[in-house]
């Protein structure tokens, strides 16, 4: 009786759910949360903020005020720039610039390392020179290759991202290559064989779907790794022009007024730790949920 | 006993496998034939080469590993050893269709077990996705599957080790085979469960129409189900006669041996059960003579020495044994 009772009950209500769910993964939650806050002040940021790039002499390094932060057109929120610039303004337009690239970088390198690895795993007379070719990506330190790419391009959001795009290849290569090593040798495989399945259909529905659990947690670290490496690069001048508000630049113009305007530094430093580290959070979490025997590799 | 087209004729079947301590003979000159419908036993300890055997026949070996170094495996008239891949392909799951041993890793864990049913329905003939589905569903239902249509679209973790057998099978027949190898289909269940597989794999192969291959250690197995027997040792056959010829009067000291290692609820408890003394050999370095002698209490030089060959002894029953007379 007590069976039927707890069959008949409805399935538990999905604020229940949530909750429960926030509590055995905090660190999802809590970095997902963070990430959504982010993506939407990104995609909100003409609407919510001022303009980025009014140069205004006379309000030139503006210390924060906080009284009336959302009064219309203030624009000493978080102070204002060496050159008078509303710092609210281009902090939330470098969320921009930062998860475009930390997203873009992650999406390319999983989806092109997916492809390299799963090929490479399934069939050995590939995997000896594709894994040659990844060592030697891999050994290309990212920096310098997007300094080379804009030296000899004059730069560009989409060139940032192929430069980043193109060393973490390997390292999803690797990845998706040792689970297909591991996944190939489960009898099911063999079972899928004996029914006369072609190798596309065993790789693409017997092997794939099991790599998606690591690919999306290796995606987040991806995405976080590119981030930093997004704002190096526009700290040292080596990213996107300079017109275009970055956090990287914007730390960079802060360094030269560090002392007397130290506010002008905190908006993107801040920003920048608070994205990544909800992006490791969220990757962290993950890992625990999707795969946890995978150690964190980057 | 009319003569037929033998579906299946495998003919001094050699395979090695290439390791770096040299070349292991696991499968060394294995001949049998199977005429459609029948039920084929392969029996012998772990090692012989039985699995091997089967693995051979639909070519799903590691290919780097091993090598079909010698023979001919002649299915429906066609040598599968002389077939492209491709051809090969549409063999495998379609005319010959396999179960294998463990129902708790040869199925998919991520996939549905109605989708993984479908894909050789899908492969082979071509259906559409709900087609196949609906397949799958029928076949669910004659393996006894209850509320087929439901269970359908569960994952394999569901479902308990029996259960899974029957998915196996469902998925083996789903594209109606003429030939089923089974390699102990039934060693990973429980005893109870055993029967009640076995029962129905042999009732819907009555019913498709298709030939068995049956491989196990289990003697009591083969007697309940397999019309003729094939007796395997060290890579090799051994011993090979109709079902209750092989009973009544076995002439191999190795099948003689087997017979002696069941137990019996007759015999008085206090009674210890039969072994044959031994390990089975090193394939690795060639048998001149019977592999079996280092074992045989009817070993003699001659057997040392030379291999004997698959003799009839009269009536199709074949023994590979100099001193088969002596029982």
């Amino acid at each position: 009786m007590t069976t039927a009772a707890a069959i008949a009950q409805p399935p538990v209500p999905i604020r229940g759910g949530l909750a429960r769910f926030a509590r055995r993964n905090p660190t999802i939650v809590i970095g997902g949360a963070m990430l959504l806050l982010m993506v939407c002040i990104a995609v909100l940021a003409p609407w919510i903020s001022g303009d980025p790039f009014t140069v205004s002499p006379a309000d030139r390094l503006r210390p924060p005020s906080f009284s009336d932060f959302f009064a219309s057109g203030k624009i000493d929120r978080f102070g204002t720039d060496n050159l008078g610039r509303d710092i609210f303004a281009r902090t939330v337009h470098g969320t921009r610039i930062s998860l475009m690239v930390g997203i873009s970088v992650a999406l390319l390198a999983t989806l092109i390392g997916l492809g390299i690895g799963l090929v490479a795993g399934y069939f050995r007379l590939v995997d000896a020179i594709v894994m040659r070719v990844m060592d030697a990506l891999m050994a290309i330190p990212s920096i310098l290759l997007a300094i080379a790419l804009v030296a000899l391009t004059g730069g560009g959001i989409a060139i940032v991202i192929a430069a980043i795009t193109v060393p973490d290849i390997p390292r999803v290569v690797r990845l998706v290559r040792s689970v297909v090593l591991t996944v190939r040798e489960r009898p099911y495989i063999d079972a899928a064989v004996s029914v006369g399945s072609p190798s596309r259909k065993i790789i693409l529905r017997h092997i794939l779907p099991s790599t998606i659990g690591p690919l999306i947690v290796q995606a987040t670290y991806i995405c976080a790794s590119a981030i930093l490496v997004e704002a190096g690069l526009s700290f040292l001048g080596a990213g996107v022009p300079p017109e275009i508000p970055t956090w990287g630049n914007m730390i960079a113009q802060s360094r030269l007024f560090l002392a007397r305007a130290p506010w002008t530094i905190f908006a993107p430093g801040i920003c920048l730790a608070l994205v990544v580290l909800s992006i490791n959070l969220l990757g962290d979490g993950l890992r625990d949920r999707l795969d946890p025997r995978l150690a964190r590799r980057m | 006993m009319t003569e037929t087209a033998p579906i299946l004729e495998v003919l001094d079947l050699r395979t090695h496998f290439f390791t770096q301590d040299g070349v292991t003979r696991a499968v060394d000159g294995v001949s049998f034939s199977l005429a459609p419908g029948e039920t084929l036993g392969i029996v012998g300890e772990s090692g012989c080469g039985k699995s091997v055997t089967a693995l051979s026949i639909l070519r799903l070996l590691p290919p780097k590993l091993s090598r079909i170094v010698g023979g001919r495996v002649v299915f429906e008239g066609t040598d599968l050893l002389t077939l492209h891949e491709p051809a090969m392909r549409e063999i495998r799951g379609n005319r010959i269709a396999m179960i294998f041993q463990e129902p708790m890793t040869s199925l998919n864990p991520v996939l549905t077990i109605g989708e993984q049913i479908a894909e050789a329905v899908r492969i082979h003939q071509g259906a559409s996705r709900k087609e196949a589905l609906a397949r799958a569903v029928e076949m669910l239902k004659l393996v006894r599957i209850p509320d087929a249509e439901r269970r359908v679209g569960d994952y394999p973790h569901q479902f308990s080790g029996g259960m899974r057998q029957r998915v196996m099978i469902a998925m083996a027949l789903s594209c109606n085979p003429k030939l089923l190898l089974a390699d102990e289909p039934t060693t990973a269940l429980d005893v109870t469960v055993q029967k009640q597989i076995l029962r129905l794999m042999l009732e819907l192969k009555e019913r498709i129409g298709s030939a068995v291959i049956l491989i196990t250690h289990d003697l009591g197995v083969i007697a309940e189900t397999a019309k003729r027997v094939v007796v395997m040792y060290a890579g090799r056959v051994v011993e090979q006669a109709e079902v209750t010829a092989l009973f009544d009067a076995p002439l191999h000291p190795y099948t003689r041996g087997l017979m002696a290692s069941i137990p019996r609820l007759k015999h008085n408890r206090t009674r210890r059960l039969a072994e044959i003394p031994g390990i089975v050999p090193d394939l690795r370095t060639p048998i001149p003579g019977c592999a079996f002698a280092p074992r045989c209490p009817l070993a003699t030089d001659r057997c040392r020495e030379a291999a004997p060959s698959l003799d009839d002894h009269g009536g199709g029953h074949f023994a590979a044994c100099w001193e088969a007379g002596r029982a």
